[in-house]
């Protein structure tokens, strides 16, 4: 079935060059993450780079590795010695020294990493996000009944747009304890940073998501009853004693927001793209409803949106190739999710596969801290579409569009609502 | 068959959790935390194995048949 591979490559696209200035012709010595090439067909590169060129470099970014096998993925992601995750976006800009770093936990290395990631974990354990399941179903499907009235039976919605991009915002803003009535304003500030990388030059400082947090961190602390959302688990929380300071605060909200969205937003629509495309899937999954499990970490793996980064800290050799201290390493576990030396058929998707050891969120110390919420909006929001929209198509397959970078997923996703079926009556789940 | 846990390679991917929660839980963290001790059912031996082929850490392994 080979279908990412070959599929996305009929989504070919050309547009403006990486950040060298000049297309990428030789992907084993000039590759570049930010080509619209490496968007559109990412997996045959790094089928092609496992193959000719296991740890290929670039002198793009001042200097970046890409290796392509899950043996060197996971070496580097559980050596923390050797490579650092003071720098986790390649950039041309050099990150600061370590170990804290500007996002705490993802930026930090060990001990510190310990200290900041300890204190989230119990938020996001299985057992604290499964009370958030019956809201998210209830959102999904009010997005489904908006999307379906608008396209109507026959009619196309855009899956990425409409429907996955909304779903992980909307329970962000559920889990900080956003008053509903302030989601748009919500909403923006999101856009704001996914769009500008953060930087929100030329905005009202009164109007940013910093002033707006400190806003609702002052709500809280006013409240006598606890809510028992995010911001009161913030507000409760101590490092050795001491609660944390306004900034810790306010930066550990962003870094849930930019982890949390794009990351989520990609793997629904990866998911969804599959669905479009795989009529026999569908139906699988709608007479088997209880092989989602199974089917969601299938999907993780094959269409894993994330690759992280790391900065070489000592020297090192992988692969025949010498790293020097202060190289990038671009981390694609997507790629790892794809080596056939780790997984059998490691290009097609297969529903029930028995072995899946995927490393869509992470391996090592820095695994994703909000993999069971992802793991539950992206069980919840393909449940709930093919409950509502059972029969669905590719609108028109060249118009699908991939990001480019280090989180790939379909950003435009056309499909015709063949068939839909009645808003669902039953109570959330 | 015998579940073989090693803690330290454990990182809370929750996959053994999710597949058999017959065989395992979780703690407040994350961590996994094993529910039988000593041997495994006859019955949920394709469990306990489906467990050890999703660990994307290798934290859990079989001993003994
Ligand atoms: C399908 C969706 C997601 C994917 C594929 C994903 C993937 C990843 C990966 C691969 C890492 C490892 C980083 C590294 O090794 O440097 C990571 C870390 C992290 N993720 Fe996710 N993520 C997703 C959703 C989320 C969500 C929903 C949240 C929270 C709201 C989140 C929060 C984090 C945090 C805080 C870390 C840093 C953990 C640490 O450094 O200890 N992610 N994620
Ligand atoms: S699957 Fe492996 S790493 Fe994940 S909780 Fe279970 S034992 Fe730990």
């Amino acid at each position: 079935m080979a279908d990412a591979g070959s599929d996305m490559a009929d989504e070919g696209a050309t547009g403006p060059p990486g950040p060298s200035g000049c297309p990428v012709t030789d992907w084993s010595t000039d590759f570049d993450h930010t080509d619209p090439q490496y968007a559109a067909r990412a997996p045959e590169i790094w089928d092609e780079l496992r193959s000719s060129c296991p740890v290929a470099r670039s002198e793009r970014f001042g200097g970046v590795w890409l290796p392509t096998r899950h043996a060197d993925v996971a070496s580097i992601a559980h050596d923390t010695d050797h490579f650092s995750s003071r720098g986790v976006i390649v950039s041309v800009f050099e990150p600061g020294p370590g170990p804290v770093g500007y996002a705490p936990p993802i930026t930090s290395d060990p001990p510190f990493h310990e200290t900041a990631r300890r204190l989230l974990l119990p938020a996001f354990s299985p057992k604290a996000i499964r009370p958030l399941e019956p809201t998210t179903t209830a959102l999904c499907r009010e997005l489904l009944d908006d999307l379906v009235e608008r396209a109507g039976e026959g009619g196309v919605a855009d899956a990425a747009i409409e429907y996955a991009q909304e779903i992980p915002v909307r329970v962000i803003a559920h889990m900080l304890g956003v008053p509903a009535s302030d989601g748009d304003r919500f909403r923006t500030f999101i856009h704001r940073i996914m769009e500008t990388g953060g930087q929100n030059d030329a905005v009202d400082p009164a109007d940013t998501l910093s002033a707006y947090l400190l806003d609702i961190i002052e709500q809280h602390r006013g409240s006598v009853t606890p809510r028992g959302d995010l911001i009161d688990f913030l507000l409760d929380a101590r490092i050795d004693g001491e609660a944390l300071d306004e900034d810790h605060i306010v930066g550990t909200v962003a870094l849930l927001l930019i982890a949390g969205i794009d990351t989520t937003w990609s793997a629904i629509g990866a998911a969804l793209w599959h669905l479009a495309h795989h009529p026999e899937h569908r139906a699988r999954l709608l007479a088997e409803p209880d092989l989602l499990l199974m089917a969601i970490e299938e999907f993780l793996r094959a269409y894993a949106p994330v690759t992280m980064a790391r900065k070489v800290a000592r020297e090192i050799e992988l692969g025949g190739r010498t790293l020097e201290p202060g190289d990038w390493v671009l981390l694609p576990f997507p790629a790892a999710n794809r080596d056939p030396r780790a997984f059998d058929a490691a290009d097609e998707v297969i529903l029930d596969r028995a072995k899946n050891r995927h490393a869509a969120f992470g391996l090592g110390i820095h695994r994703c801290l909000g993999s069971n919420l992802a793991r539950m909006e992206l069980t919840v929001a393909v449940r709930e579409w093919l409950l509502r929209v059972p029969d669905f198509e590719l609108a028109d397959p060249s118009a699908v569009r991939w990001s480019a970078g280090q989180v790939r997923g379909p950003r435009t996703l056309p499909v015709r609502l063949r068939t839909i079926t009645g808003p669902s009556s039953e109570e959330a789940a | 068959m015998r579940i073989r846990y090693d803690r330290d390679a454990c990182q809370g991917h929750n996959r053994c959790y999710l597949l058999a929660p017959e065989l395992f839980d979780v703690d407040d963290d994350g961590y996994a935390v094993l529910r039988v001790e000593g041997e495994v059912p006859e019955e949920l031996r394709g469990k306990a194995q489906l467990a050890v082929d999703n660990c994307p850490e290798y934290a859990i392994g079989l001993d003994g048949d």
